[in-house]
């Protein structure tokens, strides 16, 4: 049994508290205390639902030099993640049923944040041919991606969505037109040409986001069960609008904003630091406050980190080789309760929304909300402020676009199911 | 200054100063021995990580004109092959006690990179399609020599903008220094902006009473990657001598090289008593020694 005492409460539903937090047996067992081994003080913090990350890259397996299951997951943990999302692009690409049950099986063992693999919706993910996504769904994927990719043919993802349907999985698109994009680096306009990196036109996502909303209509069309499309990192204010308008008709689409693009832009990129190099590329700041208002009005359901590990010498090469990638579990809600909340008074319920139901009901999962006798995954975060220190980082990748930023909301007291998996209360 | 990576935050009396040393260098490389002990005791090595014989010469020659030691990393035959990073082989220059270096790189921002590697003094030596200052200097030096002032005058630059850090450098310093400089090519090998610049897909827009005019190399990488066809290209953009009759009576003709002709520039034209390709050479030497020299001199020695 713990008893969190004293603790303000804040969920999707709203701010409310000071309560006295009594898990046991993996739920909550009341919010007006009672009898505890341990006693945890929450004076000044608040207790939120754990979080859940619908867009890590964890490297394993093939490329754990940059990232592996164990400090991916602990990162997470760290971050206030009690769930976790992995992304398929790993070497060899995750597109077997088996592949998913070894990720599964190795990272329950772990026993940190719980682990739901992202199946490749091709095989090895070419975009060639369609994997079983029937098996996948049963050996435990949640969700269906080519990410790091682009699906080029548009026959294929529609097909995929179509078998997808009937299993209640959605498919996640990275949305880029790899012939506009082309080589591009950077976020294409006057800054690039005045750098003289290679541009990555808005137009770009745009166009493949316009695409593919039409695959999903004729998806629709032609299925009985609901085909459900999830547009990943969305990073224009005019992919932004296309999102907008193909909810507001009704189409079953769902959208993620990464941290990097919620608080940075291309003006990070004058230094001519690879650390900033990501796909899609940091945008304007007109862009950055198109996403803003997308979290408020809910065209974007979720906050997800497109967490991206590299190893720092990759991440030295220069600008056009340097892999794309930003990682960002450790920071990602500090980031966002700091630089939207504090400073900008994004609402704080919204805010925790967009860790927790909304990435849940892209996924199909109920919301999780504080209450008795709710599953106690959580997450106490505390208002005291710190640098970031990339060197202290669990992710392998120890560097961060962030280093030095002072932020506060950090993650002290993880629990997945009742289980404390991270701890930083001194 | 410190290093030498572009010409953002320079004023103009810097550029002239700069040029002004530049025509003391010239001098001695009239004269019968034509090396100077200024840079004795200070090593400069030209990094190439892409290669250009060219420029590396030049840079190599100036060093040995002023007396400096001169150390030459060539991508082609080097560590690198064997999967050296960038920094790891800057870092290994400067612990044999390098005091500047020249650095050239297909990627945009690898001397800037540089400078938070090493101590010693940075020069670009070209990277990717963002500037290559010398080549500017060189142009503006040579420019000067045969129109006496830019002050008020027009520059055509003619080509492919887009991928062009000739284009990019020479547009930010002839401005500075008081050309109206306008650059022309086919649309899709035009940027959407260019600082110091007046973009055009109108080739007569450019050439029209312009008081020089400088000719760009058109890569064969740019028909392969579909932006432009080779037949369009010359029958559009190729600098005629019937197209050249748009310019002033004389207007000079310039070309950074390696030239293709009868592609960017009619052949016969390329040996016309207009062309200025072999002073451009001749100049860059001087122009380099003059960089060097602003740089080290003075500095403590690595």
């Amino acid at each position: 049994m713990i008893l969190i005492r004293n603790v303000r409460l804040v969920d999707a539903r709203g701010e409310r508290g000071p309560a006295d937090v009594l898990i046991g047996e993996g739920r909550i067992l009341s919010l007006e205390g009672g009898e505890a081994k341990q006693v945890v003080d929450g004076t000044g913090c608040f207790l939120a639902p754990g979080f859940l990350d619908l867009h890590a890259h964890l490297r394993e397996p093939g490329e754990e030099v940059k990232e592996d299951l164990f400090s991916g997951l602990l990162a997470a943990v760290r971050g206030g993640y009690t769930d976790l999302v992995s992304m398929p692009n790993t070497k060899p690409p995750v597109d077997t049923p088996e592949a998913v049950r070894a990720l599964k099986e190795k990272a329950k063992a772990l026993g940190l944040a719980r682990l739901h693999p992202a199946a490749a919706l091709t095989e090895k993910q070419e975009g060639k041919t369609l994997t079983p996504a029937g098996l996948l769904r049963e050996a435990g994927a949640v969700l269906l991606t080519d990410d790091g990719r682009t699906n080029e043919d548009a026959g294929v993802l529609a097909a995929g969505l179509l078998m997808a349907a009937p299993l209640g999985l959605p498919v996640a698109v990275h949305a880029e037109d790899a012939g506009l994009r082309r080589n591009g680096v950077m976020n294409d306009g006057p800054l690039a040409d005045l750098l003289g990196l290679p541009g990555n036109p808005p137009e770009a996502e745009a166009a493949r986001i316009a695409r593919d909303l039409e695959v999903l209509r004729y998806a629709l069309r032609r299925s009985p069960a609901t085909p459900r499309l999830h547009v990943q990192h969305l990073s224009t204010k005019r992919g932004l609008e296309l999102v907008r308008e193909a909810k507001r008709a009704g189409l079953p689409v769902t959208a993620e904003a990464t941290p990097h693009h919620l608080t940075l832009t291309e003006e990070a990129l004058r230094t001519f630091d690879p650390l900033f190099k990501v796909a899609p590329p940091l945008r304007g700041e007109e862009d950055r406050e198109a996403l803003l208002e997308g979290l408020l009005d809910g065209t974007l359901d979720a906050i997800a980190t497109d967490h991206a590990p590299h190893t720092l010498a990759e991440k030295e090469k220069d600008l056009l080789r340097a892999p794309f990638g930003i990682p960002s579990l450790e920071v990602a809600f500090p980031l966002l309760y700091t630089e939207l909340h504090l400073k900008r008074g994004f609402p704080l319920q919204r805010l925790v929304e967009l860790f927790t139901d909304g990435p849940r009901r892209v996924l199909g999962l109920p919301p999780l909300h504080l209450e008795e006798g709710a599953e106690a995954s959580l997450v106490l975060l505390s208002p005291k402020e710190r640098p970031v220190d990339p060197s202290a980082f669990a992710s392998k990748a120890r560097y961060s676009p962030w280093a030095g930023w002072v932020l506060g909301g950090w993650p002290v007291l993880t629990l997945v199911a009742g289980r404390i998996v991270h701890e930083a209360l001194k | 200054m410190r290093h030498l990576l572009d010409f953002q935050g320079w004023s103009r009396t810097e550029v002239e100063s700069l040029l002004d040393t530049a025509r003391v260098m010239r001098e001695v490389l009239e004269r019968p021995i034509k090396k100077v002990p200024a840079l004795q005791g200070f090593t400069v090595a030209t990094v190439f990580f892409e290669p250009s014989t060219r420029t590396r010469i030049s840079f190599e020659l100036a060093a040995r004109r002023m007396s400096a030691d001169v150390v030459s990393f060539a991508a082609q035959t080097s560590s690198l092959q064997k999967g050296e990073s960038y920094k790891d082989t800057l870092l290994t220059l400067e612990a044999m006690g390098v005091d500047a270096y020249v650095i050239r790189a297909d990627s945009a921002g690898v001397p800037h990179q540089a400078t938070r590697w090493v101590k010693g003094a940075v020069i670009n030596g070209g990277d990717g399609r963002r500037a290559h200052p010398t080549q500017a200097l060189l142009d503006a030096y040579t420019l000067l020599e045969a129109l006496g002032t830019l002050e008020g005058k027009k520059v055509a630059i003619v080509g492919d903008i887009l991928h062009s850090r000739v284009a990019r450098s020479g547009a930010e310093l002839l401005s500075l220094l008081g050309a109206q400089v306008f650059c022309a090519g086919p649309p899709s090998l035009l940027p959407q902006s260019l600082p110091g610049a007046h973009l055009t897909p109108r080739l007569e827009e450019a050439l029209e009473e312009a008081d020089a005019v400088m000719v760009l190399r058109l890569q064969k990488e740019r028909m392969e990657a579909g932006l432009v066809h080779l037949e369009d290209y010359v029958a559009r953009y190729q600098v005629t001598e019937k197209r050249l009759a748009l310019a002033k009576p004389q207007a000079p003709l310039l070309h950074p090289g390696p030239m293709n002709r009868d592609v960017e520039l009619e052949g016969t034209l390329a040996d016309s008593a207009r062309s200025l390709v072999n002073r451009q050479v001749q100049n860059g030497v001087a122009v380099r020694m003059a960089v060097l020299y602003h740089l080290l001199v003075g500095r403590e020695k690595a």
